[in-house]
């Protein structure tokens, strides 16, 4: 057992560290306040390599493990968890997922350009009758022959009006049931393609999250990704993988409310002494750092594990689940350590325990999660 | 035309100082160690000035143990060339310097911060330049290429001064060189993998000063809030207890 990381490891989570720290940080409050799409910081990412990290150098993706990428999501969610999911979206479930299952046609048309992060994608899966319970598809792809023609709703799409690629997930053959349901690579400019409403969110107010409807959209067949009826595993198996993606970002929205709970309390005074000498805070502090300590280690247990070729279904139900719920009890915490403070919108805290919320909710609820973790549990 | 940047290892600029037990040398344990800030500064603007034109390569140096290396690694990651490390624990100014001069001598530009932030001694560029015997200027806040000579601006009292001087020439560099330093992406980081890292031995050189000992600032004092209307107060507090009116 090595609990070190590699140099480049380490070069990797400096570089996502200055770049959060010296960039993010100066708009990450207005663009929460005005909901507004962070252009300059995607395309600023995508230049350094942050939006098909893991993706090898033939498809123009960053080469780097797992174990990379949590350290980088960590940094990046520290400071604006809003720049992490449109990361995590693009690296964990589009890049990852035409990586490892599509044809190499597609990857020279669809994963290049994703990797270099010249244009972004986003994941079709929910649907407003489908959330949690994904098995039941209401879109349809029917064959028709050269091409399938796709009809329906998706909701709660991250990246909906900025991502170019959509990986839609659509049941072919409802007789089949989750066997009959075809993954496809669509390309957002297709006719038919209606966009919804900017979702006026809680929290993550500066990813663009909408719901896409689908009216006779014609997608080639060449455009399905894998066998037919793949596309269920396709979903369970990309959601499996991206999981880690989002534990690090709650890993990182927690880390973040402690670094700033930190940083108050050893400055604001009370009572004589600064408030960490409190008792009751400093042993707030010290369970909000164990707990982060455990997500951290969750999550990189899950990215060796994936980086080794071992099964990760479990490892990443796990990290997911308890960073995401840690991240919520942690910002709870960080805001009652700031009093008043805490409740306005300037020192961050507020906004950290609001994104932490859909940490809990995105790719697979907690108690999803826990489904997933209890059933290997009952084997 | 290639270029040499002198690099140093300092620790984080928010590491929290602390002394062993003598108090003769900085307790290095838990510490982060990064590119001294005037040096990264530095490297960037050597990194544009090659983007402009007219530079063959850019080498980074730094006298240090193996230690040091994830310093020289990062700054192959943002662009430099190739790299050199003078297998050395560094003593003082003129210790390093000796061991720059060593490997300096085929260079047309060699670019030092004008300190390291963390004995802030700001010799070893001036040194080496003597040692090279080559020109050089201090306080440099700009310097380009212009038809193979160096136009170097320098910030003096109340304005600045534009000096063309010739190669092979060594500028020490301040703030106002480069705007921030670079990022390094994952491109540059697999590239650096490859990038030669050469260890050359040090030069057999005794230093000139030794450290006697190190004394912490004295704590600063309770700072006094004084309510806005209340200037009397105020001039009162700055005459008798500050003694600066």
């Amino acid at each position: 057992m090595n609990f070190e990381f590699t140099e480049e490891q380490l070069m990797i989570q400096q570089a996502a560290r200055d770049y959060a720290q010296r960039e993010l940080i100066q708009d990450v409050l207005e663009r929460d306040e005005k909901a507004e799409f962070p252009e300059r910081h995607v395309k600023n990412l995508a230049e350094l390599g942050f939006l098909g990290m893991m993706i090898p150098p033939e498809y123009d993706g960053g080469g780097m493990d797992t174990v990379s990428y949590v350290l980088a999501m960590e940094e990046i969610a520290k400071v604006d968890a809003s720049v992490a999911v449109i990361m995590s979206v693009n690296n964990s479930l589009v890049c990852f997922g035409l990586n490892k299952y599509a044809s190499e046609e597609q990857k020279q048309k669809y994963l290049k350009p994703l990797a270099r992060g010249e244009v972004i994608g986003a994941f079709l899966l929910s649907e407003p009758e489908a959330g949690s319970d994904a098995t039941h598809q209401y879109t349809s792809a029917v064959d028709m022959g050269d091409h399938y023609l796709l009809n329906g709703t998706k909701n709660w799409i991250t990246n909906g009006n900025s991502a170019s690629t959509y990986i839609v997930m659509a049941q072919t053959s409802p007789e089949k049931k989750s066997h009959g349901i075809n993954a496809f690579i669509v390309e957002k400019n297709s006719p038919g393609i209606t966009i919804g409403p900017h979702e006026d969110k809680m929290g993550m107010r500066s990813s663009d999250t909408h719901s896409i409807m689908f009216t006779d959209v014609q997608v080639p067949k060449e455009n399905r990704i894998g066998e037919e009826g793949f596309g269920f595993k396709f979903a369970m198996k990309v959601l499996e993988a991206g999981r880690i993606g989002i534990a690090s970002q709650a890993l990182g929205i927690a880390s973040g409310a402690l670094d700033r709970s930190l940083a108050y309390s050893k400055e604001r005074k009370a009572f004589g002494t600064e408030i960490i000498n409190h008792q009751s805070l400093a042993f707030k502090l010290s369970d909000m750092a164990v707990k982060i300590e455990n997500a951290r280690n969750l999550c990189l247990k899950a990215a060796w594990l994936k980086d080794n070729h071992q099964p990760i279904t479990v490892a990443s139900a796990m990290a997911k689940q308890y960073a995401a719920d840690i991240a919520m009890e942690v910002t709870t915490e960080a805001v009652q350590i700031h009093g008043g403070y805490g409740y306005v919108k300037e020192y961050h805290v507020e906004r950290l325990m609001r994104e932490a919320k859909l940490t809990q909710i995105y790719e697979g609820t907690s108690e999803i999660q826990k489904i997933i973790i209890s059933r290997s549990l009952a084997k | 035309m290639k270029i040499l940047v002198l690099i140093s290892n300092v620790p984080d600029t928010t590491t929290k100082i602390r002394f062993t037990g003598d108090n003769k040398a900085f307790d290095t344990s838990g510490v982060q160690w990064i590119i001294n800030p005037w040096d990264e500064l530095a490297l960037t603007r050597a990194l544009e000035i090659k983007e402009a034109g007219g530079v063959e390569s850019i080498t980074v140096a730094n006298v240090g143990t193996a230690a040091t290396e994830p310093t020289l690694r990062k700054a192959l990651a943002v662009g430099a060339d190739d790299a050199i490390r003078i297998d050395a624990e560094p003593k003082d100014a003129f210790y390093v310097a000796s061991q720059l001069a060593q490997i300096a001598k085929d260079y047309d530009l060699i670019m030092s911060g004008i300190e390291s932030s963390d004995y802030n001694g700001a010799g070893v560029g001036g040194m080496l330049a003597a040692m090279l015997d080559i020109h050089s200027v201090s306080a440099v806040s700009g310097v380009s290429l212009e038809n193979g000579a160096f136009t170097v601006q320098r910030d003096i009292d109340g304005g600045n001064q534009k000096v063309s001087v010739s190669a092979p020439l060594l500028v020490v560099v301040q703030k106002g060189i480069a705007k921030d330093p670079r990022i390094p992406a994952m491109r540059g980081i697999m590239m650096a993998r490859k990038k030669p890292l050469n260890v050359i031995p040090a030069a057999a050189v005794e230093a000139r000063t030794e450290f006697l000992g190190y004394e912490m600032p004295e704590a600063k004092a309770a700072c006094k809030m004084v309510d806005e209307d209340n200037a009397k107060e105020l001039i009162r507090l700055l005459h008798e207890e500050a003694k600066v009116l």
